[in-house]
């Protein structure tokens, strides 16, 4: 994971396993602060893409000791959006979960305790496209606007 | 799973001296919880004022912790920072327990 993000963003190759995920993470997100995003855009950018990192781990390579996984991030025309491609197994139905929240009003036994996931990737990017062409997975995050880290801030 | 435990009659505060809550540990921290709620106090509190980021395996596991829970106990949390109440908070999961802002208001008072 060579730490050189040109100007506008950087790519990192890493394999897709769990124990992997924690510092891919730490490294994202100290790039990312590099290049002036706020506290609450870090907490967004590295929950969701341990949201997505560990669905890698867990199911596209669910069955195998592990595979590779590239992760592009781009700053270009002022948004942030991150690209994870692996060669893993296909979503089930060839198309990701809904990510509707569970029902929180429920008896304390049949709280949920899984079905956030996806949830949380909908809801806290722009957007979150997933295709599958020749054997790769590649899902497209979309953060939206970040602010200009020229500007002061 | 460092988990610390402080109690009085009343009540048992379990504070989680780790940063993280995340896939990696969640299963541990679920089997620990039941360790640590299975005796003692029937109020218990999560001292979470030390954890800076949970994910939804975490998430997970903190509510899996409410439903392992022996009938009649009642599990709080306390000190979210603000990453971990947001997740909270999307989730809808802020409306499943009783948070206490500070730890500190709760903690077992010491005579003198």
């Amino acid at each position: 994971m060579p730490p050189i993000p040109p100007d506008d963003g950087f790519t990192l190759r890493l394999t897709g396993c769990e124990t992997e995920v924690r510092p891919v993470l730490r490294q994202v997100r100290d790039t990312l602060a590099r290049h002036g995003l706020s506290r609450d855009r870090l907490g967004t950018a590295e929950l969701v893409l341990a949201e997505a990192l560990n669905n890698i781990a867990e199911h596209a390579y669910a069955g195998q000791v592990s595979g590779p996984v590239t992760l592009r991030a781009s700053l270009r025309d002022g948004r942030l959006r991150i690209v994870l491609e692996d060669r893993g197994n296909p979503m089930p139905a060839g198309t990701p979960p809904p990510g509707i929240l569970p029902d929180p009003h429920v008896p304390r036994s049949d709280l949920p305790e899984g079905g956030f996931g996806w949830f949380l990737i909908r809801d806290l990017t722009e957007s979150a496209v997933y295709t599958r062409t020749g054997g790769e997975n590649r899902l497209e995050l979309d953060f939206g606007p970040v602010p200009d880290r020229n500007a002061g801030v | 799973m460092p988990l610390q435990e402080t109690q009085n009659n009343d009540l048992k505060i379990i504070t989680v001296t780790i940063p993280r809550i995340d896939a990696a540990v969640a299963i541990r921290f679920k089997d620990a919880m039941r360790a640590a709620t299975e005796t003692g106090p029937n109020h218990i509190v999560l001292d979470l004022s030390n954890v800076c980021f949970v994910d939804s395996s975490g998430l997970g596991a903190i509510v899996a912790s409410k439903k392992q829970l022996a009938h009649g106990k009642q599990l709080d949390l306390a000190g979210l920072t603000p990453d971990v109440a947001k997740v909270f908070r999307l989730t809808r999961m802020d409306s499943v327990f009783y948070i206490h802002a500070h730890v500190a208001d709760l903690a077992p008072h010491t005579a003198g």
